[in-house]
């Protein structure tokens, strides 16, 4: 087998407890899956189900028991059936035993590979471990974990245990899910095995490594504390981050018959003068130059190497200090982690001395790094104790690289104490604000809501499903985000509702004002806000509340184009977009032609309801914005247009919902007086009436 | 670094305006090592180290050098007592050069013959130093918009009365005059700063008359000196002097302005800063080897199929499933879209669940701002107090555009010393990574069935007497300059003055090695490795390097020399026949001639013929 892949077997819980889960359950799986055909397509995937209604697997077939376990897929090399199989699951109605679930998947990886492919094959369980397993024919539960355990040793494999638990367990009975956890953690003593607690379905779609990068060390070599004091250590990156995928560029001037188009793009580089664009510099004909102030200095490769700075590779401690000469936002970069050489028993002992040293003492050290041989510069960073919990993992140290003088700016600030009385908070502003901060609570170490190790990427989940989405659909849109994803970009609407007194003190307690000397330009910013309840402004015109709130909440994703289906808050949307100055004359322009086709498209005025849902819309909009002169031209033109065409039903409905021009009180620039509005659409009625 | 751009600054113009009176040659007091300089030196030595951080930024920003209160003139209006400083090749305002640099640094050596100090404003004497310097400060600040750059004139004096020696209607005029001179100056966009230098005998008054020139009244003057209210007056240790002179001399720059949307009801204000980014060697410039000219880079897309020339190409693909998936690039920016806002209070979370792991880029400062939202201020301050005092951190989502991010904010307490202010008050943005960013290296070596050794007692004491004796008692992160980069530029300035000798950088990063010879540290070294690694570890040590790794290398060329006399290689190449060989034949030849093995069978067949000299 190739050293990166791998053979995995899913074990999925179906039973009644999990059923909530099983959406979070297909989506993470398949997610695993469409991950393995892009970056490890070789990989073996095979699919057990327990708790099913029904029973098929080979163990029941050749020594019986082993019910409710379907073996839905066989170990094989991923492909996208795969995904199909995984998104629907069934919902079963029995208990699941994982421990029987366990011995299938185990018993299906020896019969496929044997002994082989150590370290290579791995179980992952997802299960909420509420209902209590089978008393096995002989000796107790713990020792046929034990059994089991050296099982899977002998043949290198590898268990996962994602366990569901906290509010997603609902009224289980707490004395079986504590025996269950004891046989799971049994596990993790016993052999390559680790139990992960999830609490709320985002982080089960984070519990699930969905691509496998195997770690490379960056250095393997002599921590030195002194000349003559050294401690074998390999360092690895702990944190790095997954990035977007870079999509290539396609091109589409291959004729549609050529079946082996690559419709890649290639880039062409030339090098031309600045001061006559006609001449191309060949390659072999340039210089490196490197700017000094205004001067740009010519030196070519071989001058630049025999000058450059040259520093040794080599790890040196430079001493310890306390932790709190570290502040925390000094971390410059993605993290490392140092480990004592596998296998070094003393450089494990020296390292977990000086780990556990550090902790009690809260001390860190602070170490200069070259990493490799012809390295150019040099990293001075802070190595803080890692230590373990778990028996069978030694104590580490993370290391973050710190800033040098040149990186840091001094700007100086304002001290609060300072400041004007009126940016202090009174007493009782500072009671909202602690009760709010205390009480708006995301956990504590252990509890916790939002852990960064099991919080997916939104991003990546929406991209990923939008490429399987796109693999069917060509023209499929962009998904939403799902409410378990929304998770992690707002506020979780139970938690605000848990305390909204917290958070109503705080609004009453503060008071915020827009800024008026500022032009409108920049006021945009202050309008975004979401203002629905805020009780200590004036809500502005009662008729256009309505329009405006309805944006507020529905609108995670921007908007750029106006649709039928919900054409207000498509536009207010677009409206309060800052991207770009041209969203709200494309606002506007849309806007129009929705207005337009509904009036034009009506069947006895079933549509002019909405129609003038839209203008009302659409005349704020176009106040706010100070373009008067867009709505006036539009509604005289409008007017015009239903008269002529035998739709001054319409004219009639406006005139009862009181719509008019745009006067000069409402916005500077507007051509109509207010008379001229008030008497817009009455002038109008005699001819039709 | 790809991760992160920063914004391009604005340019910013400043005319650094130094009062060259006698009275700034007096000593200003003893340095920690117990060197005497003057207040002249002080802020010749600041303004070099200020210009080459410029260089070092590689900043757009124009400098222009003005002494007052001298003896001989030089400017454009040719007024007298003020002499503008300049060097070859260089307008008056104008980016620094190396040679600038160079020759402002030792200015010192010629300053009293070519320019002389002289006092001007004496009585009897018409004439108004100060009022001609704003006004050439001014002239010299003529170039550029004020819309488009910022203006500054930096003033440095130790004269807090600079009228004090005239008396009458003769000092009432002067002082009204130059009050005008520099409102005018003001009015036109450029903002005059002053820095002022204390006297040992007296503390600078600013009440005096900058404060006047320089428009502070009331809560302005508090602002105006950020740090620890009116203590900067009396700044004793020239030391910490040069320090805030230092930090006083950069405008801040804010990196955006967003919007922190607290709950549904509040959104507040705030700037962000960047207050620690890497500086990186500058950029290559390709130049034409022949005439020095910058080249362009031009770059043209061309269809891989047909060879066609590509223009404003919108679709990118993906392969996946044996397919090319399309998206059009508003799908691609519609996928990241997935918060509206800019930050979004998601909740807070006890101080200890931010694990030293959480990191992945540099932190941003937040700062609050009430221009457009009155009241984020007080909102801020309130939030930043709670959060202190209960331990407790903000995690929110950034919704940027470009980069999307959940984010832990974290309360920084103001912390000064008695040069002023080291950490500013305000909230620090770290940027948390995603369980898909967090590897489980723990895990990879983890043992089965052994559990993995942890240190004595013993062990741990001895590590504790280490770590007391190579305390580092009072480390900041600025006190190591960045090696590779002070070298990079070192060099430069050498080229760019065509000087022969390298200069020699001192790497300050390296471990201080005469400190870790003290007998007291080598014991408690000493004890600690007995107590780890037993009492015969270098033996054991020396033994197994050289019985594993050497030795399997050492077997692995004899082999190769062995394997690889078996063959005529001249004779194969020769005859073209090396490519008929396998890979595992073709590196016997190079591991037996100590030659790189890397590579495709290609470039090994060309390195063995290379090396065959064919």
């Amino acid at each position: 087998m190739a050293r990166n892949k791998e053979a995995l077997l899913l074990l999925i819980d179906v039973s009644p407890s999990m059923h909530n889960l099983l959406t979070e359950v297909e989506r993470v799986c398949s997610m695993l899956i469409e991950k393995k055909l892009i970056y490890s397509k070789s990989d073996e995937v095979g699919v057990i189900l327990f708790g099913t209604d029904e029973t098929n697997n080979d163990l029941t077939k050749e020594v019986g028991g082993y019910e409710h376990i379907v073996v839905l897929q066989q170990i094989k090399v991923v492909d996208e059936d795969t995904i199909e199989t995984l998104q629907k699951l069934p919902r079963g109605t029995s208990p699941g035993d994982f421990l029987d679930a366990i011995v299938v998947g185990m018993d299906m990886l020896i019969k496929k590979f044997g002994p082989t492919n150590k370290g290579k094959k791995r179980l992952c369980l997802l299960t909420s471990a509420q209902y209590r397993i089978k008393e096995p024919y002989e000796g107790t539960k713990e020792d046929q974990i034990d059994m089991i355990s050296a099982q899977m040793n002998a043949n290198g494999m590898k268990l996962e245990c994602i366990i569901v638990r906290g509010k997603l367990t609902g009224d289980a009975n707490r004395r079986i899910m504590d025996e269950n956890d004891l046989l799971l953690n049994r596990f993790s003593k016993k052999s390559c095995a680790k139990t992960i607690y999830v609490e709320s379905p985002t982080s089960l779609l984070g519990a699930i490594r969905t691509r496998n990068i195997s770690p490379v060390t960056i250095f393997r070599g002599d921590l030195e504390l002194s000349p003559r004091m050294k401690i074998k250590v390999w360092v690895y990156k702990k944190t790095s981050e997954e990035r977007f995928p870079r999509l290539k560029k396609y091109s589409d001037k291959a004729p549609p018959t050529d079946r082996f188009a690559t419709h890649e793009v290639k880039v062409d580089y030339e090098y031309r003068r600045v001061d006559d664009p006609s001449k191309v510099v060949p390659p072999e004909q340039r210089i490196k130059g490197y700017r000094y102030g205004p001067q740009v200095i010519p030196i070519s490769s071989a001058e630049w190497d025999a000058v450059k700075f040259k520093p040794e590779r080599s790890v040196k401690l430079l001493g310890f200090t306390d932790s709190s000469n570290i502040l925390r936002h000094y971390y410059m970069r993605d993290v490392n982690i140092f480990i004592a050489e596998p296998g070094n028993t003393r450089a494990i002992l020296a390292v977990s001395a000086l780990a556990r040293a550090m902790q009690d003492m809260n001390k860190v050290a602070i170490l200069r790094c070259v990493w490799r041989h012809g390295q150019g510069n040099v990293v001075v960073g802070v190595l803080t104790p890692n230590v373990s919990h778990r028996d069978n993992i030694p104590d580490s140290f993370y290391f973050n690289v710190l800033p040098f003088a040149e990186d840091i700016r001094e700007f100086q600030f304002p001290s609060f104490k300072y400041l004007p009385s009126s940016c202090q908070p009174n007493a009782q502003q500072q009671k909202a604000a602690d009760s709010l901060v205390k009480m708006l609570d995301l956990g504590s170490p252990g509890k916790e809501v939002l852990q960064p190790d099991l919080t997916p990427n939104p991003i990546l989940e929406r991209f990923y499903c939008f490429l399987e989405l796109k693999s069917k659909q060509p023209d499929a849109t962009v998904p939403l985000l799902d409410n378990t994803l929304k998770l992690i970009t707002e506020p979780d609407p139970e938690l605000l509702s848990q305390n909204k007194s917290f958070i109503d003190e705080f609004s009453k307690q503060f008071e915020l004002m827009e800024n008026i000397k500022i032009k409108k330009s920049s006021r945009r910013l202050w309008r975004e806000k979401p203002s629905g309840s805020n009780e200590g402004e004036g809500a502005g015109d009662v008729s256009d509340a309505q329009a405006v709130e309805s944006t507020k909440n529905e609108s995670a994703v921007k908007v750029d184009k106006i649709g039928d289906l919900t054409p207000v808050q498509d536009f207010e949307a677009m409206m309060s977009r800052r991207d770009s100055t041209e969203w709200v004359n494309k606002a506007i322009k849309d806007m129009k032609n929705i207005i337009f086709d509904l009036v034009e498209n009506s069947y006895e005025g079933d549509t002019y309801q909405k129609a003038v849902e839209c203008l009302i819309a659409f005349r704020k909009g176009c106040i706010l914005e100070q373009e008067p002169k867009q709505f006036n031209d539009f509604l005289r033109h409008l007017c015009k247009f239903c008269r002529k065409k035998d739709l001054s039903s319409f004219c009639e409905f406006l005139t009862s919902k009181q719509i008019t021009l745009i006067t000069k009180t409402e916005a500077v620039d507007s051509d109509a007086t207010e008379e001229e509005a008030r008497s817009f659409l009455v002038k109008s009625e005699p001819t039709f009436l | 670094m790809i991760f992160f751009q920063e914004r391009v600054a604005t340019k910013e113009l400043v005319v650094y305006l130094i009062d060259a009176s006698p009275k700034m040659f007096s000593p200003a007091g003893k340095l920690e090592n117990q060197e005497e300089e003057s207040y002249f030196h002080t802020v010749v030595s600041c303004i070099s180290q200020s210009l080459k951080t410029l260089i070092i930024n590689r900043s757009y920003d124009e400098v222009a050098i003005c002494f007052f209160n001298t003896r001989e003139k030089k400017n454009m209006q040719d007024l007298n007592g003020v002499f503008v400083f300049n060097v070859a090749e260089r307008e008056c305002l104008d980016k620094p050069t190396a040679r600038l640099i160079k020759e402002f640094s030792h200015i010192e050596e010629q300053f009293m013959g070519e320019i002389g100090s002289q006092y001007q404003i004496i009585p009897g004497n018409r004439e108004n130093s100060l009022y001609n310097a704003i006004w050439v400060a001014q002239g010299l600040l003529r170039k550029g918009s004020a819309k488009t750059v910022d203006k500054r004139i930096l003033l440095f004096t130790n004269e807090d009365d600079p009228f004090g020696s005239v008396s009458g209607a003769a000092k009432i005029d002067m002082t009204r005059t130059t009050l005008q001179r520099a409102k005018d100056a003001q009015d036109l966009g450029i903002s005059i700063e002053l820095l002022p230098l204390n006297r040992s005998d007296e503390e600078f008054n600013v009440a005096l008359f900058y404060a006047d020139l320089l428009g502070l009244d009331g809560d302005n003057l508090t602002q105006f000196m950020p740090v620890a209210g009116e203590k900067i007056w009396s700044l004793r240790r020239l030391d910490d002097m040069k320090d805030q002179l230092r930090k006083r001399m950069f405008k801040k720059r804010k990196v955006r302005r967003i919007t922190f949307s607290v709950a549904d009801s509040i959104s507040i204000e705030l700037n962000t800063f960047a207050l620690i980014r890497p500086t990186l060697p500058g950029a290559i410039t390709w130049l034409d080897s022949i005439t020095n000219v910058p080249l362009e880079i031009q770059n043209s897309f061309i269809c891989a199929d047909t060879g066609a020339l590509l223009q404003g190409h919108t679709k990118r693909f993906h392969p996946y499933k044996n397919k090319n998936i399309k998206f059009s690039v508003e799908e691609l920016l519609e996928v990241k879209r997935v918060s509206t806002g800019h930050l979004r209070l998601l909740g807070f979370k006890p101080l200890s669940c931010l694990k030293d792991y959480y990191n992945l880029k540099p932190s941003t400062f937040l700062f609050p701002s009430d221009k457009e939202i009155i009241g984020s201020t007080r909102i801020f301050i309130a939030l930043h107090r709670s959060m202190l005092r209960l331990q407790r951190f903000a995690v929110a989502f950034y919704g940027s555009s470009s980069h999307p991010q959940m984010v832990a904010l974290i309360a920084q307490d103001e912390i000064s010393n008695s040069s002023g202010q080291v950490e500013p008050p305000g909230m620090h943005m770290i940027y948390l990574p995603y369980s898909d960013d967090i590897r489980k290296i723990e895990e990879v070596h983890m043992n089965v069935d052994s559990v993995a050794p942890r240190a004595t007692d013993d062990q741990i004491q001895k590590a504790t007497a280490l770590l007391k004796r190579l305390d580092l008692k009072d480390f900041s992160v600025y006190q190591f300059a960045n090696p590779s980069l002070q070298r990079h530029y070192a060099v430069l300035e050498a080229l760019a003055l065509d000087e022969d000798e390298m200069p020699d950088i001192k790497d300050e990063t390296l471990p201080d090695e005469e400190g870790m010879a003290r007998p007291k540290i080598v014991n408690a070294l000493e004890e600690f490795k007995v107590s780890v690694y037993g009492e015969n570890y270098d033996e054991d040590y020396m033994e197994i390097s050289v019985s594993e790794a050497s030795k399997k290398r050492k077997d692995i060329v004899e082999n190769a020399v062995k394997e690889c006399a078996n063959y005529n290689w001249a004779d194969l190449a020769d005859n073209g026949k090396l490519k008929d060989l396998t890979v595992v034949e073709l590196k016997y030849y190079l591991t037996a001639h100590n030659l790189p093995v890397t590579g495709k069978k290609e470039a090994l067949i060309n390195r063995i013929l290379t090396h065959l000299g064919k």
